[in-house]
């Protein structure tokens, strides 16, 4: 969806995402201990966390608009704009740049067509960003794909795993 | 990739035995396998009396800075009224460090087992586990095995029938290498930014939504699991010589080594042995240069060093660098070392959360000088500037991420100067002098 599209709510009455936000708020003795939860539900649902998104949730959590986008800034698995389809990060932290994944970063870069770091290609399925320590630095070079998270890739590997995606 | 990989003959595997066993992942796998039979055998017991075996047993903190666990138990006092909280450090974001996601992909209900131990035994009817957001697959495994845990009634409101309630919930991070910080991460858990919060209060006092908290990183509660099983002695003879490291520890071995990957071995193993034998030495063709033995934050070894070390929490300080989280980087001689710790450098200026002015300020001015170094334009007199920079981070902050910075600078320039030297002499262009002509 584009940014100026109207707000369509994601929690609204009876839905499952409202559902799925009442579920959680009992395990906490506030309610404002929703908040990481709910931001992902967002995402989750609208694909990232809009201003719209975040006055949304500071509503049903009883917080200030301005208090959520402090913390949704704060984190950077948040999107606070729209990404491509697949958003591609790949960890070129230490331990994986000692291992080469500087190239395999270009080689995404160049598959994808969007030859720089954090733009979008222009028909919208790539994103392609280097994220600090995906935590499998036995197994460079980690990759995530949206949820998907992708061991030992080598820049030979990259045309391959692009084209499974659809 | 690591898994499934036949364990070394020279490992001991406790915590690790079932790496790459599928149906340990399943409740029914894992009570196959002894699963929850050591929550049983705690619940029938005083929480007081498990607090004593694990302090007896010598466990330290595996999450990186060895607190004794069973001390830290302690500090929970029973009766004062309040909820208690249990918080699980499962945010792993070290460079380096990856056993904690093994642990919790493969044997997800040793967590919620040793999450559910730790709670009862400090009186907290409530544990988080704490994920960091990028671990999509240690989430889906864990989020599983707590649905499994609750539909069998091992846990929640009448755990294993004992009428003692006993929740577990997993708590998704959302990208913040700060969080893995004890109250950087009650601040996350509650709903805020992850910054850390000045000590004292200590979270036993004031932790997670202001009330006493432990927290503990998923290693140090998975090894309450054997140690109530087995008891406090044999956790103890499972050292080679000092007596203030027990047990075994997991490695994340990572960089240019032949065979990386997860390894546990008895505390006192000889780390020589380790790189060499266990996890297969050097790439064909190279030789090691240096080491980074527990994650980026501690001092970088010499091989020198590296090779007369005895795997412990005192070992790896006598030869000049610490445990840390067991995150072994090896860097070979293919690579500059100046390369290496300006990404080092890059990595904690982009993960400061810049609330003091130190670390905001040390970080970013670090990565700039080092990377001006790499680029061939750095200056004689920038090494001391990088020194001052990184004296002025250290304990000066109100958690360590500053001090963590500034550890791989000092180390790399003490013990690797010749390389930042011969880059600085080398440099191809000189600014003032380019103006002047």
């Amino acid at each position: 969806m584009t940014p100026h599209a109207p707000y369509q709510p994601v929690f609204g009455a009876g839905g499952e995402a409202r559902r799925e936000l009442d579920e959680l708020i009992p395990r906490y003795p506030r309610k404002m201990a929703t908040l990481l939860p709910a931001l992902w539900i967002v995402q989750r649902e609208r694909g990232w966390v809009s201003d719209e998104g975040m006055a949304e949730v500071a509503g049903l959590l009883d917080l200030t608009p301005a208090y959520v986008k402090g913390v949704v800034t704060f984190y950077t698995m948040y999107h606070q704009h729209p990404v491509g389809k697949y958003f591609i990060q790949v960890c070129t932290t230490s331990p994986c740049g000692i291992c080469g994944a500087e190239d395999v970063a270009k080689a995404f870069l160049r598959h994808t067509n969007t030859g720089e770091l954090g733009v979008t290609s222009s028909d919208g399925r790539f994103t392609v960003i280097e994220v600090e320590c995906l935590g499998a630095c036995g197994f460079a070079t980690p990759v995530m794909i949206n949820e998907e998270f992708i061991e030992s890739v080598t820049p030979e590997k990259v045309p391959d795993l692009l084209a499974r995606l659809t | 990739m690591g898994y499934p990989h036949q364990p070394h003959q020279r490992e001991t595997t406790v915590l690790s035995r079932y790496f790459g066993v599928a149906e340990a992942r399943t409740l029914a796998g894992w009570k196959q396998r002894g699963g929850y039979q050591a929550l049983e055998k705690a619940l029938a017991m005083a929480p007081a009396d498990i607090v004593n075996v694990v302090k007896e047993s010598g466990l330290r903190g595996r999450g990186g800075a060895g607190f004794p666990t069973g001390m830290k138990w302690s500090f929970m006092k029973p009766g004062d009224g309040k909820p208690h909280y249990l918080c699980c450090n499962a945010d792993e974001s070290e460079p380096g460090t990856f056993k904690d996601r093994e642990l919790m992909r493969w044997t997800p209900h040793a967590l919620v087992e040793g999450c559910a131990i730790a709670a009862y035994a400090i009186g907290a009817e409530t544990a988080y586990i704490y994920i960091r957001g990028e671990f999509t697959e240690p989430l889906h495994w864990m989020n599983e095995a707590v649905k499994e845990a609750y539909a069998a009634g091992i846990i929640g409101k009448n755990a294993m029938g004992t009428g003692k309630r006993i929740d577990v919930h997993v708590h998704k991070g959302a990208g913040a290498y700060i969080c893995g910080e004890e109250t950087a991460l009650m601040n996350s858990l509650e709903g805020r930014r992850g910054n850390p919060r000045i000590k004292p209060p200590f979270p036993a006092v004031s932790g997670v939504f202001g009330m006493p908290t432990t927290i503990n990183n998923v290693e140090t509660l998975i090894a309450a699991i054997p140690i109530l099983m087995n008891g406090a002695d044999w956790y103890k003879k499972m050292s080679l010589s000092n007596p203030k490291s027990t047990g075994t520890k997991l490695y994340s071995v990572c960089g240019n080594i032949e065979r990386p990957g997860t390894y546990e071995v008895v505390m006192g193993f000889p780390f020589r042995d380790f790189l060499y034998d266990v996890c297969g030495g050097p790439l064909a063709g190279r030789k090691f240069k240096a080491v980074i033995p527990g994650g980026v934050s501690v001092p970088i070894q010499t091989m020198e060093e590296a090779e007369a070390t005895l795997m412990d929490y005192e070992g790896f300080v006598a030869q000049g660098s610490m445990l840390g989280s067991g995150g072994v980087i090896l860097i070979d001689d293919a690579q500059s070392m100046v390369a290496v710790i300006a990404r080092i450098a890059r990595f904690f200026a982009h993960e400061s959360c810049a609330q003091c002015t130190q670390c905001r300020e040390g970080t970013a001015w670090t990565t700039k000088i080092l990377e001006r170094i790499r680029d061939g334009q750095g200056t004689t007199e920038d090494l001391d500037t990088l020194l001052d920079i990184a004296e002025q981070m250290t304990g000066t902050t109100i958690c360590v991420l500053s001090d963590s910075c500034a550890t791989p600078v000092v180390s790399g320039i003490k013990k690797f100067g010749r390389e930042f030297e011969a880059l600085i002499q080398s440099r191809s262009f000189h600014p003032v002098i380019a103006a002047v002509a």
